[in-house]
C-alpha cells in the first residue's frame, strides 16, 4: 500500500479536531448550516455568510439508539446520522443552526420528518428525474426558495453578487480537489485511495475554504514530486480499481484500506464523497440560479431515474484512470444503488470488458471476514 | 517433493497431497481451526509427509486458512475451488462451478481454468451446508439419512429464505404430523431453490459442476439440474476440489 504522509490525520482525528474549531467559530457568532447530501447547493449557504457542515455519519455507534425509532432494515448512513441527532452525540449537529435535507432517497426523506422534531429541518424538493421538461426549472425555483428560506431564517438579504462570489470560491476549490483526485491517473499511482478518501471526507470538518484549498494543493504538489522521483517509469503489478456506488466513509477501512493492503490500488473513487461531485463546475457566465440548478441536478446519484449520465461519466473515468476492475459498494438497504448494480455490472463487463464485483455491507465489523475473502479472491482473479 | 493442499472449511477440513506421495483425507474442523491444522500436521507426519520439511510445499485455503501456520501461502477458496474443479472435471473453455460449502455457497465461472467471475451468498445460512445440517438435527437424522428420506418424500413447502424462520416452519410441519420424508424433501428442495437463485445472478457456462460437501449427492444434483435446466456434473472427488486446487498452486511456489 502506498505510504501515508508523515502528518497523516485519520478521519477520526479530523473529526475530533474540528469540534474545537467549530466551537470557537460558534462563539464568534458564525452561522452554521447542517447538510447531508451533495445535491444541496453549498454556494447558497456560503452566500448567506454561513458555513455548510456535513452531517452524514459513518459510525456504527449511534445505530442501536436510532433503531429505537427507525427500522433496523434501513441504510446505515441514515440510521447513524439520525442516531447521532437523537442522542445529541454529534457536536456538528448540535452546532448547526438549521438542517437542510433533500428528497433524494425514500429513507432519508422519511427520516427528515423525524429529524425535524429534533431540530428544524428544511427539505429541498429534488426532482427524481433530470429528463422531464420542467425538471431544471423546478429545481431552479427550489434553489431560489432555499435562498429565501435562509434569508428569512437569518433575517438577511442574499444578493446575486454574494452568490457569484460563492460560486467562484467553490469552483476554485473544485479545481483544486479535482487536481488532487486526478493524482490517481498517474501510473504507477503514488497515492492510496485510502488517503484520498480520508482527505475528502475530512474536508467537512475543516471550515476555512482557503485553508482547505491550500492544504490540498500542497499535498498534490508533494505527491507529484514524489511520483517524478520514485514512481515514474516504474512497473506496478497492482491492479487499478475504481470504487463506485454508495458514499463509503463508513466502510472506508473495511473495504478501501483492505483492498489496498491486499495488493490493489484504488485509483478512483466514483462516489459522492469521491470525484463524482468535483467533475462539473458551476457556470460563471449565466444566471446564478440556472447555473446552480444545472450543476446540482447533474449529480450522478442512483436516486435519479433514469440515470444515464452516471454511465457516461463512469466510462470516461474508467478510461482516463486506466482502471483494471470495478468494485461497487452498496450500503445495506440502499435500494436505488442496489438495483442499479445490475446495470453497472452489465455496463462494466459487457461494454467496457472489465471485471466487476459488488458488495452489500453496513457499518458493522461482523462481515469483515467474508468481505476480505471476496476482495482477496477478486484480486487473485485479477493477478 | 510433496505438494500439500489444505482446505479448512467451517465444517470439514480436507487435505490432498500430490507428488511423491498421494494422500487424501478429511477430518471434522471441530471448534478450532488451529487444532484442526495441528491434527493434519500429525496425520501427515505419520504418513511420511513432514510439512515442515524442505521437500514439502503447502498451500492453505478455506475459512480457516490463516490458522495453518506452516503453510507457505494462503489462497482464497474461490481461486482454489476453481483450480481444483478444472482439474477434476476438465478445464474446458468455460465451466461454472457451484460449491455448496458449510457456511457459504459460491458460484464461480472459469475460463480456461482461471476464475473470471464469482458470487457468494450474503450473510445468510439458507442455501448452505449449515442449513441442511441444522435441519437434519431438527429431524433427528444423519445427513446421509436425510437425503435418503427426501428421495421418498413429496416436498412440503418451506418458503422462508431465512434459516431461523425455516427451522420454525419445519417445527410446525413436525407438529402437524407431516411425514418425515416429506419434510426432508422440502428441506432439500428449498436448498436447491436457494442455490439456483444465486446461480441465476450469474451467467452459467454450458458445463456446470458441483463441488463441496454435496458433490457426491446425485439426488441433490438432480434437483439442481432440474431447476437450472442444465446437467450438473458431480464427482466423488468434488469435496476435495478446494484442497486439490491448493495443492496445484503449491506446485508453483
Amino acid at each position: 500500500m502506498q505510504k501515508l504522509p508523515d502528518n497523516f490525520e485519520s478521519y477520526d482525528d479530523k473529526r475530533q479536531k474540528g469540534f474545537i474549531t467549530m466551537k470557537n467559530l460558534k462563539d464568534k457568532g458564525q452561522r452554521v448550516v447542517g447538510t447531508f447530501c451533495s445535491f444541496v447547493p453549498q454556494e447558497i449557504i456560503y452566500a448567506a455568510g454561513a458555513i455548510p457542515c456535513g452531517l452524514c455519519a459513518s459510525s456504527e455507534e449511534p445505530i442501536p439508539d436510532a433503531e429505537s425509532v427507525l427500522p433496523a432494515n434501513l441504510c446505515p448512513l441514515i440510521k447513524a446520522s439520525y442516531g447521532f441527532a437523537l442522542t445529541d452525540k454529534c457536536p456538528y449537529f448540535y452546532f448547526s443552526d438549521i438542517i437542510v435535507g433533500e428528497t433524494t432517497c425514500d429513507g432519508k426523506k422519511k427520516m427528515f420528518e423525524l429529524l425535524n422534531e429534533i431540530k428544524e429541518t428544511y427539505v429541498l424538493q429534488l426532482p427524481n428525474s433530470r429528463d422531464y421538461p420542467d425538471a431544471l426549472e423546478s429545481w431552479r425555483n427550489e434553489i431560489i426558495r432555499f435562498k429565501e428560506k435562509l434569508e428569512d431564517f437569518y433575517k438577511i438579504t442574499i444578493t446575486e453578487d454574494d452568490i457569484k462570489k460563492a460560486i467562484k470560491m467553490k469552483n476554485r476549490e473544485r479545481d483544486i480537489l479535482r487536481e488532487y483526485l486526478e493524482l490517481g491517473k498517474l501510473v504507477p499511482v503514488p497515492i492510496s485511495g485510502y488517503e484520498m478518501g480520508t482527505l475528502i471526507d475530512g474536508l467537512s470538518f475543516s471550515f476555512d475554504i482557503d485553508e482547505r484549498c491550500e492544504t490540498t494543493a500542497k499535498r498534490t504538489a508533494e505527491v507529484r514530486e514524489l511520483w517524478e522521483k520514485e514512481f515514474k517509469g516504474k512497473e506496478s503489478k497492482r491492479p487499478r480499481i475504481m470504487v463506485t456506488g454508495c458514499p463509503n466513509m463508513g466502510v472506508r477501512d473495511k473495504i478501501i484500506k483492505n483492498l489496498e493492503e491486499l495488493g490493489a490500488d484504488c485509483v478512483v473513487i466514483d462516489t459522492c464523497n469521491g470525484i463524482r461531485t468535483q467533475l462539473d463546475k458551476v457556470r460563471e457566465d449565466t444566471d446564478v440560479y440556472t447555473a446552480l440548478a444545472e450543476k446540482y441536478l447533474n449529480v450522478t446519484c442512483s436516486v435519479m431515474s433514469p440515470n444515464k449520465p452516471r454511465f457516461e461519466e463512469m466510462g470516461v473515468l474508467l478510461d482516463e484512470f486506466k482502471v483494471d476492475a470495478v468494485v461497487e459498494i452498496v450500503l445495506q438497504a440502499c435500494h436505488t444503488f442496489n438495483i442499479e448494480t445490475y446495470n453497472v455490472k452489465r455496463y462494466v463487463t459487457e461494454e467496457k470488458g472489465l471485471p466487476y464485483m459488488s458488495l452489500e455491507t453496513d457499518y458493522s465489523q461482523s462481515d469483515k471476514g467474508q468481505i476480505t475473502t471476496r476482495l482477496e479472491a477478486f484480486i487473485e482473479m485479477l493477478m | 517433493m510433496n505438494y500439500v493442499g489444505i482446505d479448512i472449511g467451517s465444517t470439514a477440513a480436507k487435505v490432498v497431497v500430490r507428488g511423491d506421495k498421494s494422500i487424501k483425507f478429511v477430518i471434522p474442523t471441530g471448534w478450532s481451526c488451529k487444532m484442526a491444522a495441528s491434527s493434519i500436521k500429525d496425520i501427515l507426519l505419520k504418513d511420511g509427509v513432514d510439512v515442515l520439511g524442505e521437500d514439502t510445499k503447502t498451500v492453505s485455503t478455506g475459512y480457516g486458512r490463516e490458522a495453518v501456520d506452516y503453510a507457505g501461502k494462503t489462497v482464497t477458496e474461490i481461486t482454489c475451488h476453481g483450480k481444483g474443479a478444472a482439474s477434476i472435471f476438465g478445464g474446458e473453455k468455460a465451466v461454472t462451478v457451484i460449491d455448496v460449502g458449510g457456511q457459504d455457497t459460491k458460484v464461480i465461472n472459469l475460463e480456461n481454468g482461471i476464475v473470471s467471475d464469482f458470487i457468494m451468498n450474503d450473510k445468510c445460512a439458507a442455501g448452505t451446508g449449515k442449513f441442511i445440517e441444522i435441519m437434519a438435527n431438527r429431524l433427528n437424522v444423519e445427513l446421509s439419512e436425510m437425503f435418503e428420506l427426501a428421495k421418498a418424500g413429496d416436498p412440503v413447502p418451506i418458503s422462508s429464505l431465512c434459516t431461523v424462520f425455516a427451522e420454525s416452519e419445519v417445527i410446525s410441519h413436525i407438529a402437524e404430523g407431516r411425514k418425515r420424508e416429506d419434510i426432508a424433501a422440502g428441506i432439500v428442495s428449498s436448498v436447491a431453490l436457494k442455490v439456483s437463485s444465486l446461480c441465476s445472478k450469474q451467467r452459467l457456462a454450458e458445463k456446470v459442476v458441483l463441488t463441496g460437501g454435496l458433490s457426491e449427492n446425485e439426488y441433490f444434483a438432480k434437483l439442481l439440474s432440474d431447476r437450472l435446466k442444465k446437467h450438473v456434473e458431480i464427482s466423488t472427488e468434488g469435496r476435495y476440489a478446494g484442497a486439490l486446487g491448493a495443492s496445484v498452486i503449491a506446485e508453483r511456489l
